[in-house]
This record gives structure tokens, sequence and C-alpha cells, in this order.
């Protein structure tokens, strides 16, 4: 292919961090966040509502160069989650994946986000990539991300009312031979 | 269309069976893939099932181009309007397929996000059922289309039935386009 | 609503607050966007707010805007685009298109008949739908697969990894001009949905990979069938290499053009080829391998530019490395089940339910009212021929999902889109969108 061919790592090579900074896998940072290992093995942390944008600030630091996702879900059917001590639940949780490229690692942050107040910050000044996934919990969960650039829906049509992955509405089911159109779970 | 008023006699006979064959023969599709079975409908348009030889390889982009409607995927809401603004543009005469499940009855997702069949939007002349249909199944589809075409008198109004009511025997067609298989021409 | 009566749509495809505003409308912070999405440059590239120019007025632009019903938009994606001449300066993707709330009806099917929900979001890879989400399934209810199960999950990941390639490099071609080469691409496409028609019984969105293991095992033959794919496509891959690298206008229309750096696309959380292609060498089967991939022996493929050429090239390269890992895993598949022996999680042979009860009993609770999963939630990502695709899957002990999230990797890339577009032409327009891979269906979900 010529003087184009692309550039093939062995797989001896060591892995150069874009950041510039190293992620020591064995020190937490912020300490004093309560802290789980969820069921895949990744360290899950569960800020305040008001220290959220600070931890990802600070892991964001650290070392973790990239959002890998960032969801809502809604408890309203399941209150009684295991939770650490000293996190109380509330209808709604964010939960945010950030990855780490240079130290090959996930860390997960789960944020609870009161019914009555659905509003969080965003983290589309610390990682852009947050745009279109807090869009898409905008529209399909109804929380609100302080800061966002752009917060509109991004799935539904724009004039279509509610919040489809909320518990409360319906899957929308039109009743067909032999299954009747079941109500919300 | 000067053609529907004319009574038939030997001349004009010919002539409409001519014309059925050119428009059969040479029926061209406009682009609309919109999920799974789009690449089915792709893998006919390529050289392992070849809808060339039926005269149809050539995918129109423009409606006004166009024949036939191959409805294939699921039709969102927010998908509906412009499914009917392509049809609208589309010159007469032309038909729907609606090829897949999901096109035909909404398919496995009977949900809020999904219409529940395109026939609510779109006259359909042929559903392809599968999920996706295999090429063999569109084909199939197509060619039960291009019969459609050679049967149908052009001559008919849209709504009245295809055969006189005695050539029927007494069986009523629900829908007005339905045609009684074996129905003697 | 009859559909007789055309008056009755006269709403036309407008989706106000999400399309493309006039540069008068549009906040200081996405004109932004413009120039770049990058904080914290080093010195000597920081944006400067006034290279923005946000004086440029209304009539020198025009907005313009293509699809959702477009052959180039790989699927129902519309895009608005702002041009001053041929130039786009803004890009605003509008998706939604294809929504089928497949996340929403995930939480209504149980574990078991999962898969045929979630393999048909990314339908050009379904089979990795399915491994992404069996695998979350089975670390929450803790179980190990079998070797061959593993080996046998591989074996269709990359035969899976080797069709899209191949459907992508169709679709590429087509898009910057060559219809030979969509031609080329379906053929060998044809090669594996063969052999997937054989082993899993449907061409397309097979439901074949489940929590415990696979469905069934594979059929006898499998080897032949698939050293004829591999030396099939290995040879036929040289005559692209013919066809289209070495070509004088396929290298122009692709080198430099839509070309991302390093930084941007961490930034926008872009994986995959679009990551790889900016140097960063990032393939989570090396990285975090999953099933067996730290036992085979494989290339990473790493670009340099970060232009639409160094994705294809990348894209090519990929199903070499596939090749070479199909030719390990035909070696080295171990005998044995290809599910877990665990009764509560697996359904019996078929034969044993005629002479068992238990058997019987344990098919029909498998069947209807489906395995019961233990509370937790579980973030497991895999390496789809897009990116990472990943799944965050919250159970509360009954037998559906709580919540199913499904991690796209197109939604994401989609998002590198205006950067790569910034700058460029029109026509230029459409080989980018090409190289960004975007399959709509997991997109939208």
């Amino acid at each position: 292919m010529g003087a184009r061919a692309p550039r093939r790592r062995a797989p001896g090579d060591a892995q150069v961090s874009v950041a510039g900074t190293e992620v020591d896998p064995a020190s937490p940072v912020l300490p004093d966040v309560a802290r789980a290992v969820g069921a895949d093995g990744h360290e899950v942390l569960h800020p305040a509502r008001d220290r959220y944008h600070e931890v990802v600030d600070a892991h964001r630091q650290a070392g973790f160069e990239m959002l890998a996702d960032l969801t809502a879900v809604d408890y309203l059917a399941h209150p009684g989650r295991v939770l650490p001590d000293g996190v109380a639940p509330a209808r709604f949780e964010v939960a945010a994946v950030l990855l780490s490229v240079s130290g090959r690692r996930r860390v997960r942050v789960r944020v609870q986000v009161p019914e009555d107040d659905p509003v969080v910050a965003s983290v589309w000044d610390l990682y852009r990539g947050a745009e279109a996934m807090e869009r898409e919990a905008y529209d399909m969960f109804g929380i609100v991300f302080e800061g966002h650039p752009d917060l509109t829906r991004i799935l539904m049509p724009e004039d279509w009312e509610g919040h489809p992955l909320r518990k409360d509405f319906g899957v929308g089911r039109v009743p067909v031979q032999f299954k009747e159109a079941p109500g919300p779970r | 269309m000067g053609l529907e008023d004319l009574q038939h006699n030997f001349l004009t006979g010919r002539i409409e069976d001519l014309v059925k064959w050119a428009r059969r023969n040479s029926v061209w599709p406009v682009t609309f893939g919109l999920a799974c079975c789009a690449i089915e409908m792709m893998a006919v348009g390529a050289a392992d099932f070849d809808i060339s030889r039926f005269g149809m390889e050539v995918f129109r982009a423009s409606p006004r181009q166009a024949d036939l409607m191959i409805v294939a995927g699921r039709v969102s809401q927010k998908m509906a309007p412009v499914l009917r603004q392509v049809y609208d543009q589309m010159m007469e005469p032309k038909w729907v397929i609606s090829m897949g499940v999901c096109a035909s009855t909404g398919g496995m997702f009977n949900n809020y996000a999904i219409v529940q069949g395109v026939d609510q939007i779109v006259p359909v002349d042929v559903y392809a059922p599968g999920c996706p249909p295999s090429p063999e199944m569109l084909l199939h589809a197509i060619l039960t289309l291009h019969e459609k075409i050679r049967t149908g008198a052009i001559t008919r109004r849209r709504g009245a039935p295809a055969a006189a009511p005695e050539e029927l025997a007494g069986w009523v067609p629900e829908r007005p386009d339905a045609v009684r298989l074996g129905t003697p021409k | 609503m009859t559909p007789d009566s055309p008056t009755t749509f006269t709403r036309e495809t407008a989706e106000g607050a999400q399309e493309m505003a006039s540069r008068a409308a549009t906040a200081p912070a996405e004109l932004q966007r413009e120039v770049g999405s990058v904080l914290r440059l080093p010195e000597g590239t920081v944006v400067d707010a006034s290279d923005v120019d946000v004086e440029r007025g209304d009539d020198e632009t025009m907005i313009i805007n293509m699809g959702p019903q477009h052959p180039s938009t790989h699927g129902v994606l519309r895009l608005m685009m702002e041009l001053d001449g041929e130039t786009v300066l803004r890009t605003k993707p509008v998706i939604g298109y294809l929504h089928t709330g497949m996340e929403k009806t995930g939480e209504e099917l149980t574990f078991q008949q999962g898969a045929t929900n979630v393999t048909r979001m990314d339908y050009l890879s379904p089979l990795n739908n399915e491994l992404v989400f069996a695998l979350a399934t089975e670390q929450l209810l803790g179980i190990e697969l079998p070797p061959r199960a593993v080996w046998i999950r591989m074996l269709l990941s990359e035969l899976q990894r080797v069709s899209s390639h191949l459907m992508w490099m169709a679709t590429n071609g087509m898009d910057v001009g060559s219809t030979t080469m969509m031609i080329f691409g379906f053929r060998e496409r044809e090669l594996v949905l063969a052999f997937f028609e054989k082993t899993t019984g449907v061409r397309m969105n097979h439901n074949f990979i489940r929590p415990g293991g696979t469905a069934a095992d594979l059929p006898d033959g499998w080897e032949d069938d698939v050293e004829v794919i591999l030396d099939n496509v290995a040879v036929r891959l040289d005559d692209y290499d013919e066809l289209l690298t070495g070509q004088p206008i396929f290298r122009e229309r692709m080198e430099g053009v839509g070309a991302i750096s390093a930084e941007e696309a961490l930034a926008l959380s872009a994986t995959g080829p679009i990551l790889r292609s900016t140097g960063v060498s990032w393939d989570l089967r090396r990285a975090m391998p999953y099933l067996a991939y730290d036992q085979v022996d494989f290339d990473v493929i790493v670009g340099t530019y970060g232009d639409n050429f160094d994705r294809y090239a990348i894209r090519l390269n990929e199903i070499r490395e596939s090749v070479r890992i199909l030719r390990q895993v035909l070696e080295r598949l171990p005998a044995g089940d290809y599910r877990v022996q665990d009764k509560k999680v697996t359904p019996p042979p078929r034969a044993r339910i005629d002479e068992s009860m238990e058997a019987l009993i344990h098919h029909f609770k498998i069947f209807t009212e489906g395995y019961k999963v233990p509370e937790g939630e579980v973030y497991v990502a895999v390496e789809s021929p897009r990116g990472e695709l990943g799944c965050y899957l919250v159970s509360d002990g009954s037998s559906k999902p709580y919540r199913l999230h499904i991690r796209a990797p197109s939604f994401v890339n989609l998002q590198s889109l205006p950067v790569m577009m910034h700058g460029g032409l029109v026509a230029d327009a459409v080989a980018t969108i090409s190289s960004v891979d975007p399959v709509m269906g997991e997109v939208d979900r």
C-alpha cells in the first residue's frame, strides 16, 4: 500500500497515555465518596448530587480520558435496591461510565436524582461526548441537565408529550388477537 | 388518462395488455430502506439474487421517478409523515410493497414508537412477511406484484372490486381491492 | 385517518427545536463547536472566541437538509448542513427516525427472549448485540461458560465482523462512486450469510447467542465451510486492494477528508475505527479482553491521520486480522458443551422433554416465565465493528430486565461527524458519513 500503510502495533508495544497522566489503579480518586464494587468488578461511586460534577472532573484530571456511557434509570417500581450506607435512594439515577484508555479500566458514577426536582449538572463541559447521551436521558426520562448547550428531544418527535422510559409511561401496546394490552408494570 | 374511458374492444384490449406488460417489466423502486429489511433489499439488488433480471435494479433516489415503494423496515412515529410525503410525490401508477413484518403490522414492536403497519399511512398492494424476509421471499412478493399488475384491469376505478360480482359466485370481498385467487378473468 | 386522503398528513417533516437554527439564533457556545470540541488544548492551539465568525450574516450562508430519505445517509439519518458556498460550516444530525422503543420493549421481554430484541439494533452485526446482552446477563447470573461455548461465540463474532466490514466496503465504495465494489462486497457477504443460515437458521437477526451459551451446536462439516469462506475472502481482499487502494481517484477522495485528531475523538467519546484512525491503539479485544481474545494472536490496526482513507485501510485490514483469528479458532475450537449445564438457565434438549417430567417443567418455566436473575447492575462492553458496544443491565431479581440500556457505538460516533465535516466540501459529506459507518438501528434503538 505504499507510504501510507497503516502503522500496526505489535501486542507488546507500551500503551501511550494520550492525556499525559497515568492512572494508578491502586489509589482511588476522592476517597471520601461512597463507593461499592459492582457485579462486573467495576468500582461504583455514589456521590451526592451536588458533588457529581466535581467527582467526574476529578476523574477526568486523574486520567479517565473518555466518557463511555451516560444513562438514567427510573427506580419507581424497584425502590428497595441495595445502596451503600449514607446514600438515600431517589426515584431516578443517572449512571455515567468513565473509561481510562491509558489505565485500561472503568469506573461507574451513580447519582440519585429526586422526582420533584429532576435536575443534575451536565458534564458536557468536561466531556463533549456527553451531549447526545444527556439529550437522550432528557428525552426518555425528563431529567434536566444544567449547562447542556442544546437540551432538546433527540429520539422522539418534537411535539411528543411524556417521557417514554419512565415506569409510569405505558409501553403503548395495541391489543391484538390472543394478546390483550397489558397495563404498566 | 385517456385509456380509462374506453370500452374494451379488440384493439384497446391489446393496448391494455401492452401497457401492463411495459409497466410490470420496468417497475422502478424508490430507495426507502429503513432498517434490517433494507439490507435484504440491497442483497436482492446485488449479484446473488439480482432483481436486474426483472428490470428493477435502478433504485431511484427521487420519488418522482419511481413506481414502487418497498417499505423495508419499521416505521417510527417520527418517520410516518416523511413516508407519506415520499408516497405523495410518486406519480401514478404507483404500488407499495410492505416488506417485513414491521412494515406490515408493526412486527415484534407493538409499542409506542412504531406505527402498527404501514397500511395505516399508505395503501399497500403486497405484504411480504418475514423478519427479515429472505431475498427469495422479497422476489416472490415482487412477482406477486407483477401478477397483480398483469391481471388488474387498469381501467378499473380504484376502490371497485377486481372482478364482476357474477364471476365471484357470491363471494364478497371485505376490502374493495381484494382479489379472489382463481377468479376467472 | 384514511390512507387515501393526503390532506390528513399536512404536518411537515419539521422537528422544530431539533433542527439547526440560523446563526443569529444559535448560542455562542454551540457555534464554538464549529471550530473544535476539545478543552484544555496545549498552548498555542487554544480556541479563540474570535476565531468563530459570529458576525457572518445569515444571508451569506445557506442551511440545507439532507434526508431522512436519501440514498447516501446509510439509513434514516437527517443531516442539516450550513454551507458557505460549497464549504460545510456547521452540521447537525437529526436522528430518531428509526426509534423503536427497544429499551422499553426489553423491559417487557424475559432474559431468554431478550436476544430477539437487541439483535435488531445493530442489524449489520446482530450477533455482537446478542453477545453483549448475553455477557451482561451471565455476569448478573454469576455463571461461567464452558470453553466450547466461548470459542463458538468468538467464531461467530469474528465472522460477523468480516461480514459487517465487507458490507461497509460495499456501501462505502458505492458512496464514493464504485458500483463494482458494491457487487463484490455483497458477493463475499453471501458466503458468510450462507454459513450463518446453516448454523443459526437465518441470514440476519439470528437470536443464536443466548445467556448460557448458544442456541445450538455448530453443524457437521462447519470446518470445511469456514475454510471455504476464509480462502475466498483472503483472495478477494487482494482484488479489492487492487480495485480501490491504489486507485488515484479513490485516494484523492478519501485522503485528507474528514480528518479528526486524537484529542477530539477522545473528547467526543468516539471508539472503534474512528479512534484507531487517529493513532490511539484502543481495541477492547486487546485492552480489556472478553471471550477468549487473550488466547489468540492478532494485531490492532491503527491509523495515523484520522481521515477517511485511514478508516478504510483499518477496516480492510481488520478483515485480514479477523481471517487470521478465524484460522486459529478453526484449529483450536475445543470439544464439549455449547451451553452451560445449569438446568435453571438452559432449556433441556428437545428429545428429553418426551422422557422426563422434570425436563418438561424446566422447559415450560424457562420459556413462559423465564429464569430469575439476581438483583444488581452491570456494564459490559465488547468491540463491535463500529466501536465499543456496551450493555448497562439492571435487574431487580425478576425474570425480566428492569432497565436495559445499550451503549450504541454509532450513536456516540455520530457526534464526531460535525467535526469531521467542518471546513470540507459538500461533495465530501457523503464519503465522510460513510466512513463513520453509522447503523441507524442502533443509533435510534
